[in-house]
């Protein structure tokens, strides 16, 4: 198995290649491009990968187009020429700008769940169905989520705030990505509560010694 | 090194492109074999050496389409990216008819979008495809909420970045094509089934009947062989 812990505070090169290949399910798009919006280090990798994407399109044998299509698209064109000015991009508020179209206006109007003592949880809604799930995860200032471990793939986007599971820190903009190998306990800077943007396709699995007799209790995930 | 000096970037001659292209030839003609096995596209056509268009008339006019709305280089643009976008759509499985309507969707944003076009952050290729690459996932979604920027915020101007220290995204495709072409088959195959069989990497090992991890390790290694290619020789 892949040890995940060699790079614990950025999010795994195999995530970036799926989104620049369009091949990422909504929920973990909507986790990458937020961390993109975050991170400049993971901009850098992904602009290497979205240029495969580019030789790949110059490389691609055409397709026969039809001799009026052009036509037809300067007829639609010419109805409204004006092309469009590109606004700056904003500084990333508190949710970057891809992720308030699925939280709205404000997180506190979110349907939040307490998972344990001092965790929170909202599901996010998706445009469609995905094995994944997308949520927000709010881990009060000091406390944590119980030690375990997961069945499938666990991204954690920070947003707000601070965690560190034993193998690293995480601040604003990391991203903690955990499977199978990985067995923690993030918990939360001791100054402030910490928000992340949580996706998931499977349940963890509590592994601490009292934590196993709750595991039928505590779903991070459906599934 | 990743960013690279701007005094260092290299000279503008036309035809770099074409040298690009001659590199990926091996891994295409791998590829293309490998995705052909069962579909019907036509097989892959020369391209026509006289007037194929340099990355550099390439990039002249998008900023052309983008300043005075110059519908001659649009009509450039079309000529060469239309049938690759639409190939490339039917490729993913796209039938003729809505290949076609994509595609000038895709064509129609190239034009509205041309002005955030920045020729530092990608090749009009790159760009082309992300947005080509996003239209076609809004398609398939339902829900229209979830629509993606065609901006690709992935490939907007860096803030960040230092001004003499800007990446030349088109030096970066050169080497690219070259470093694609040099990958093991077994990497190759797992850039292949992402970008033309729309293939997650959690896809590829349940459809190759691999171990999640090895295909991990594998994306890491072809990921970490582009990445040491550009770093060579800067």
């Amino acid at each position: 198995m892949t040890n995940l812990a060699q790079i614990p505070a950025h999010i795994p090169d195999e995530w970036l290649l799926d989104h620049a290949a369009g091949a990422t399910p909504e929920p973990v798009a909507v986790l990458v491009e937020a961390h993109l919006a975050l991170s400049a280090p993971a901009r850098a990798t992904y602009a290497r990968l979205a240029a495969v994407g580019g030789v790949l399109l110059e490389q691609q044998a055409p397709a026969d187009v039809a001799p009026d299509a052009l036509a037809r698209l300067m007829a639609r064109i010419e109805a409204n020429p004006a092309p469009v000015r590109a606004a700056a991009p904003a500084a990333a508020g508190l949710l970057p700008a891809s992720l308030s179209a699925y939280t709205g206006p404000s997180i506190e109007n979110l349907a939040w769940r307490r998972i344990v003592r001092g965790v929170e949880q909202a599901t996010l809604k998706l445009g469609g169905p995905s094995p994944y799930e997308l949520s927000l995860l709010r881990i009060a200032a000091g406390k944590s989520i119980p030690q375990h471990t997961h069945e499938g793939d666990e991204l954690l986007l920070v947003l707000a705030g601070s965690f560190e599971d034993g193998r690293a820190g995480y601040a604003r903009g990391d991203v903690c990505a955990a499977d199978a190998s990985v067995d923690h306990a993030p918990v939360a800077d001791r100054a402030t509560d910490c928000l992340c943007l949580h996706v998931a396709n499977a349940p963890i699995k509590l592994t601490g010694p009292f934590g196993r007799l709750l595991n039928p209790l505590l779903k991070l995930a459906r599934r | 090194m990743i960013l690279v000096n701007r005094a260092k970037t290299p000279d503008r001659r036309p035809g770099r492109a074409n040298v690009a292209l001659d590199a990926l030839a091996p891994f295409l003609n791998r590829s293309i074999q490998g995705a052909m096995a069962n579909d019907t596209d036509p097989p892959p056509q020369e391209a026509p050496a006289p007037e194929a268009p340099t990355l550099e008339s390439l990039v002249r006019d998008l900023g052309a389409v983008a300043k005075r709305q110059d519908r001659a280089a649009f009509a450039r643009l079309f000529a060469h990216f239309a049938p690759r976008v639409k190939g490339y759509l039917m490729r993913l499985g796209a039938e003729r008819a809505q290949a076609d309507d994509l595609m000038q969707d895709v064509m129609l944003t190239v034009w509205r979008k041309a002005p955030g076009y920045d020729p530092q952050m990608a090749s009009p290729a790159t760009w082309i495809f992300a947005i080509a690459r996003n239209r076609r996932i809004d398609a398939l979604r339902r829900d229209k909420r979830a629509d993606l920027d065609p901006d690709d915020p992935g490939l907007m101007p860096d803030a960040d970045a230092l001004p003499d220290r800007v990446l030349d995204a088109r030096m970066w495709e050169t080497r690219l094509a070259g470093a694609i072409a040099d990958l093991p088959p077994e990497q190759a195959q797992m850039l292949r089934l992402a970008y033309y069989e729309d293939r997650s990497h959690g896809d590829i090992a349940t459809s190759l009947r691999l171990p999640l991890g090895t295909v991990k390790s594998r994306l890491r290694l072809a990921v970490a062989r582009l990445r040491t290619m550009f770093e060579s020789d800067t």
